[in-house]
């Protein structure tokens, strides 16, 4: 038993990279040569190829028609023989949204829990993972014997460029029954037509839920319009229908890199930060200093948004005279 | 139809958190408590099912006596009876033991539909209505914002990355974790929290429902996060410190 299986999971015909940062974490596990990268579905043969060119130790194929498209019973089920047959130590997920969908119900069949959205690995090991919404980390350790699974958050380890030999590719065929899938999944599709593209915005403001209500998010129009710069906001503001949902910044709204990100009354959830950590520059405004926002930000203001953003704005206004 | 919609009590998101002496915990005498805002949905989803389908919503809570101000409010805003799983040891339990508790209360009951929010706000895992549907044997759909009832089952409309969305065809009985958003939660009214003290509440002590597995992973020490960038903290009056600020992006952002 020590063995490391690494799921992989394609987007849009690729390997996403947030799979590849999974296999970096592997490595924080044990040796190289033991990893083994795992490839599912129903054809996986240009997929397996992919990683193959990347993946430091072995590829395998988990090739069955019923793994497309995905279900959690289908995974969980392949995935369970694979595991019996191979005993390993570890089992490395990245955590993806299809990820929490199975992968604590599969950890739960071998009677262990999924250790999940980890951020770091040290010795012995410990998982470091976030608790309260990233106000505070915890150490987490597996105890006893008997598989650890494990999940890793998007953009907490490095992913490796390529490895230098090309690693061996094998086929594995879990038996199963068409009567095992109990759910029907239909194609996935988008809401509405994008109007605004925030991904090409030079600077955004963007708004959380420390704004209160829908009428002060004319400050932040505001401050918007004298900078020149796009509004956006965290996804509370957007469920509320206060702004549209295509200015929603995070895992489930668009991904953002402009010149400068204002965040405003918002907490800096691991959700939202996804969405907006390639900003160059990045300015937090909160009334808590222990907002996990001020962890990425470049500057940061401790105070009331409702005084420092319109103060903002004339700043702001006489720069630009 | 009748529905079991499992709450967890969290620490209030507005009030500051203190980690415990011992490292382990957050200092729970300083804390205000509230309803997990998923569970929240979950709560809501399952009140607009019966609304238009009649049934009966069962809430259901494991934790300490406190627990019972967030069982009285999901009363209020309507939610038929209650049970609550006694247990002071949350913080102990790991995701399984705790979906174990929550599952041998459930079977008990023989629901149609199980709901829970997809997440805690305190813990974060993610996993309880997975591992419950696991245990239970039913299937299972996460990240759900809308739930239809249909001849053959239910049709839900789960959320994917990005802005993309999926709908997923199950039977019942089934098992759904709720994401925040998809409905507009009530408000209790007063004529609610009125009938709410008249309504069963159920009291389950977890060490009656015949679950004793060890945890299998543990919480060892609880620390302030890392930063990853350098922050300057600007100081002064808003007005200082919006001048400040403009300063800064004009001579080292150089955006305006
Ligand atoms: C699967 C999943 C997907 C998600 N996808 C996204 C996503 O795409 N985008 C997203 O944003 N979230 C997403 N979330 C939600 C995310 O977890 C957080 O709940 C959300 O980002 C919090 O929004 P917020 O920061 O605006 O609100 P809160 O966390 O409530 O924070 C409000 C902040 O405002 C501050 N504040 C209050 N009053 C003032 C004031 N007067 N002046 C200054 N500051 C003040 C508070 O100190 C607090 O820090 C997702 C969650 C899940 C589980």
């Amino acid at each position: 038993m020590s063995g490391i299986l690494v799921v992989m999971e394609q987007r849009g015909g690729r390997i996403a990279r947030i799979s590849w940062e999974a296999l970096a974490a592997a490595q924080r596990l044990g040796d190289s040569a033991n990893i083994t990268a795992v490839v599912v579905g129903a054809q996986t043969e240009v997929f397996a190829a992919e990683v193959a060119a990347r993946a430091p130790g072995k590829v395998l194929r988990v090739e069955h028609a019923l793994l497309l498209p995905y279900t959690p019973d289908g995974y969980i089920a392949a995935l369970q023989q694979l595991i019996q047959r191979e005993e390993p130590a570890y089992v490395v997920f990245p955590h993806t949204y299809q990820v929490r969908d199975y992968a604590p119900a599969l950890a739960a069949r071998f009677g262990q829990v999924l250790i999940s959205d980890v951020t770091a690995i040290s010795e012995v090991p410990l998982f470091a993972r976030q608790l309260m919404q990233g106000r505070l980390s915890g150490a987490y350790r597996k105890l006893g014997s008997g598989i650890c699974f494990v999940s890793v958050q998007a953009g907490a380890f490095a992913a490796e460029s390529a490895s230098s030999v090309t690693a061996g590719v094998d086929l594995f065929t879990p038996t199963m029954d068409a009567a095992q899938i109990r759910t029907r999944p239909g194609e996935p599709y988008r809401a509405a037509a994008q109007t605004v593209d925030l991904g090409s915005a030079q600077m955004i403001v963007s708004v959380g839920r420390g704004i209160k209500s829908q009428e002060n998010i004319s400050i932040i129009q505001e401050l918007a319009t004298t900078l020149g710069a796009e509004v956006a906001a965290s996804r509370p503001i957007c469920d509320a229908g206060w702004l549209p949902m295509e200015r929603q910044v995070g895992s489930s709204g668009q991904t953002v890199a402009p010149k400068l990100y204002i965040a405003a009354g918002i907490s800096g959830a691991i959700q939202h930060l996804v969405g907006m950590k390639g900003s160059q520059c990045i300015v937090a405004i909160n009334k808590d200093p222990d907002a996990p926002i001020f962890e990425v930000a470049d500057y940061g203001i401790v105070g009331d948004l409702m005084e420092i953003v319109p103060a903002l704005t004339e700043a702001v206004k006489a720069a630009k005279q | 139809m009748k529905i079991i919609v499992a709450i967890k009590q969290v620490p209030d998101r507005e009030v500051p958190v203190r980690i415990n002496a011992a490292g382990k915990w957050i200092e729970e005498a300083d804390l205000q408590f509230a309803m997990n805002e998923p569970d929240a949905h979950a709560l809501e989803e399952a009140q607009l099912l019966k609304d238009k389908h009649g049934g009966e919503v069962v809430v259901l809570s494991a934790g300490p006596e406190r627990v019972a101000t967030t069982i009285r409010e999901a009363l209020a805003k309507g939610a038929d009876r209650a049970i609550h799983i006694e247990c002071d040891d949350l913080a102990h339990r790991d995701a399984l033991g705790m979906a174990q508790l929550l599952a041998a209360a459930i079977r008990l009951e023989n629901p149609d539909l199980v709901l829970t929010g997809l997440q805690s706000e305190d813990l974060g895992m993610g996993q309880t209505g997975v591992i419950v549907a696991e245990l239970l044997g039913l299937p299972c759909a996460t990240l759900i914002l809308h739930v239809d009832k249909n001849e053959s089952g239910i049709e839900v409309k789960r959320e994917l990355e990005e802005g993309w969305f999926q709908n997923i065809q199950l039977p019942l009985p089934a098992v759904l974790t709720i994401q925040s958003g998809g409905n507009k939660l009530r408000y209790a009214t007063l004529m609610g929290i009125k009938r709410a003290k008249t309504k069963e509440l159920r009291r389950l002590a977890a060490t009656d429902l015949g679950v004793a597995s060890a945890p299998v992973v543990s919480l060892e020490q609880i620390l302030l996060p890392q930063k990853q960038k350098s922050t300057q903290m600007i100081t002064g009056t808003p007005r200082e410190a919006a001048a400040t600020l403009v300063e800064r992006l004009k001579t080292e952002v150089h955006v305006i």
